[in-house]
């Protein structure tokens, strides 16, 4: 056993207590702060839902085929829209992606301008830094907690612990892009004498927006594996069908439901990853430095 | 000092430095401090652990002219460079561009005096690869703010005159590296700066190329009448292509001249060590061994520019050479033996076998 030097329950009591006071004082405030993003996300869910069935496959379709110009993942968008329809996991599958996308798009949001700041500062990089290993690190139910607590469970908290999931590998990936532009290129561009913003979005940006592309690949696929969990909060959607699978020990219900999950996953990974790919050719960057 | 300083201003310098010292490193002052003691380089940086880019260069350098510095790698001449336009700031000495003072500049004023009075050239290009020629070249116009249009037409007209028309709308990673180089090129010339400073533009390029970049370079500043501050580690180069030579060597000027003044009289070792094995009938010119005065006209004549081994061939079939200066009119003449002559005199006897 080890020895107890100090006793540490007032310390606990503390936390307790501080969180308590917290969502007795401040849950309203928070709340509010937080009513963007239901926003957000509620127009995503209605429209995705709204929207009829055979539309968004073949958006999803059109879009596949602009990214790769070939037909096997346009094929495959459309296979998996139908399994998902027949399953009768279509309402389901379009809650889900619209969590993944209103997770996706808030990390952008925040994550890019933070990748912007850490490739600028080095304090900022080692404040940084342990944050982000932080948040994907420590495990989600550890600070789902707290937020079910102050918003009560539904939506929001889980969004909020999607984005703090989804949110660091693109911020990572932008400071990294940004501060691996050819140094070359840069020292040119100053001796040209630009200003610190036309280097940042006349030639970092550009140059690190396939690395930007693969952060936010990252990000779609972190989103999705945090939808079980989010379900558990009242997320809903595919992560939903699985709780309930597993609760009923219905196998067949969480394989299916599983199975949408994994073909959301596929779908947005080949699309985002085929971009970057496409982006990184017209830059010129795959065909070899000389 | 304000009498020193009126001296120095002078109206047909487009670059002046005074000892100027660069030390890289977190503590430069201390290191500073034991270099102007005068303790030596290697003693300061085993002392102080900062290490010494530059010791006291002071180099004039007037307008119209190829000054080229020449040196090895880790000489300093990257870091000379780089100085003219504050890519790096100096530790001490002052440096004057255009008769302004460069280090009191603010950011601002820097980013001005670098949009509007000097380009540059990269020995790895620094272009944009995300961008077509034609947007590479017209780069510095748009970081000056020239309006589309006028830019585009501009930096059409300078890829052209660099031979690469056709290409414009290519990527410029599709392009061959003098290909690219050229862009670098057009990109310097179509800011229409008084300077250029050309960072080793042509060493990494092959040789025949080089040699065409070179003519080419000689060719543009004839017609535009720039100063170019040249970088290079290669003294042919040096010596085609300069107007003066400075060769620097482990941060500090050995020597500064005429190119052959460098091959005829080297200060020290070192540069003997380089001219040993240069082509003497590319450094000496016709001008210093000829003939003066008027004479009967030759059937034959070369350019008061012409160097020996332009005047070597015409000797096949004349006993004489003509001279004629810039307005075509023979000032003198040359033969074979005077060529033969200074060229046995600044070559070496064969080491004894």
């Amino acid at each position: 056993m080890f020895p107890e030097f100090i006793d540490t329950r007032p310390l606990r009591r503390a936390v307790d207590d501080g969180l308590n006071w917290v969502v007795g004082h401040w849950s309203g405030a928070l709340e509010a702060a937080a009513s963007p993003l239901a926003i957000l996300l509620n127009a995503l869910e209605r429209l995705l839902i709204g929207t009829p069935w055979w539309l968004i496959a073949a958006l999803l379709a059109g879009i596949a085929f602009l990214a790769t110009r070939r037909w096997q993942l346009p094929l495959f968008v459309v296979l998996s829209m139908l399994f998902l329809g027949v399953m009768n996991l279509w309402q389901d599958a379009m809650t889900t992606m619209a969590l993944m996308i209103a997770a996706t798009l808030t990390a952008i949001v925040i994550s890019i301008p933070v990748g912007v700041w850490m490739s600028r500062s080095r304090a900022v990089r080692q404040v940084a830094t342990p944050l982000l290993d932080l948040m994907q690190t420590m495990p989600s139910f550890v600070y789902l907690i707290p937020t079910v607590m102050i918003f009560g469970p539904g939506k929001i908290p889980a969004l909020i612990a999607t984005i703090v999931y989804a949110a660091p590998p693109l911020v990572r990936l932008t400071d990294l892009g940004l501060r691996s532009v050819d140094p070359a290129v840069m020292e040119a561009s100053r001796a040209f004498g630009s200003s610190p913003g036309q280097r940042l979005l006349g030639v970092q940006i550009p140059l690190a927006l396939p690395t930007i592309l693969a952060g936010i690949n990252q990000t779609t696929m972190m989103a999705l594996a945090m939808v079980v969990i989010a379900s558990m909060i009242g997320a809903g959607g595919l992560g939903y069908q699985v709780l309930q699978g597993i609760g009923r020990l219905e196998v067949s219900r969480g394989l299916f439901a599983g199975l949408g999950i994994v073909a959301l996953a596929i779908i947005f990974d080949r699309i985002t990853q085929s971009f970057g790919k496409q982006l990184q050719t017209r830059i010129g960057l795959s065909e070899g430095r000389t | 000092m304000s009498e020193v300083r009126h001296m120095d201003t002078r109206t047909d310098l487009a670059i002046r430095m005074r000892g100027v010292t660069k030390i890289f490193g977190n503590a430069p002052e201390e290191a500073l401090a034991l270099l102007r003691e005068g303790v030596s380089k290697s003693e300061v940086q085993a002392r102080t652990n900062q290490v010494v880019g530059l010791d006291d260069v002071s180099l004039d350098i007037e307008k119209g002219q190829i000054f080229v510095v020449m040196g090895l790698s880790g000489s300093g001449k990257s870091t000379l460079i780089r100085h003219v336009n504050r890519l790096i700031d100096p530790t001490g000495g002052e440096i004057v561009v255009n008769g302004i003072d460069v280090l009191r500049m603010t950011q601002p004023e820097l980013r001005t005096f670098r949009r509007t009075e000097i380009a540059m050239v990269f020995q790895k290009f620094g272009l944009l690869p995300h961008r077509t020629v034609l947007d590479n070249v017209a780069y510095g116009l748009e970081v000056r703010g020239v309006a589309k249009k006028q830019r585009l037409e501009e930096a059409a007209k300078w890829v052209e005159i660099v031979g690469l028309a056709g290409y414009e709308h290519s990527r410029t990673r599709q392009l061959s590296g003098g290909q690219q180089q050229r862009v670098g090129l057009a990109r310097a010339l179509a800011m229409d700066t008084d300077i250029i400073l050309m960072d080793e533009a042509f060493s990494a390029l092959d040789p025949l190329i080089r040699s065409g970049m070179q003519d080419q370079l000689i060719q543009l500043q004839k017609d535009l009448n720039k100063t170019i501050l040249f970088i290079t580690h290669d003294f042919d180069e040096a010596l085609k292509i300069g107007n003066r030579i400075a060769v620097l060597k482990d941060g500090s000027l050995q020597q500064v001249g005429k190119p052959e003044d460098i091959v005829l009289k080297p200060a020290n070792e070192h540069i003997e060590e380089f001219v040993r094995d240069v082509n003497k009938a590319r450094a000496i010119h016709v001008r210093s061994i000829m003939e003066r005065g008027v004479t009967e006209p030759c059937e034959q004549a070369v350019s008061i520019d012409a160097r020996c081994e332009d005047v070597l061939p015409l000797f096949a079939d004349h006993k004489w050479v003509g001279v004629l200066d810039a307005d075509g009119q023979q000032v003198g003449r040359v033969t074979a033996r005077q060529v033969i002559m200074a060229l046995a005199k600044h070559t070496p006897p064969p080491l004894a076998a």
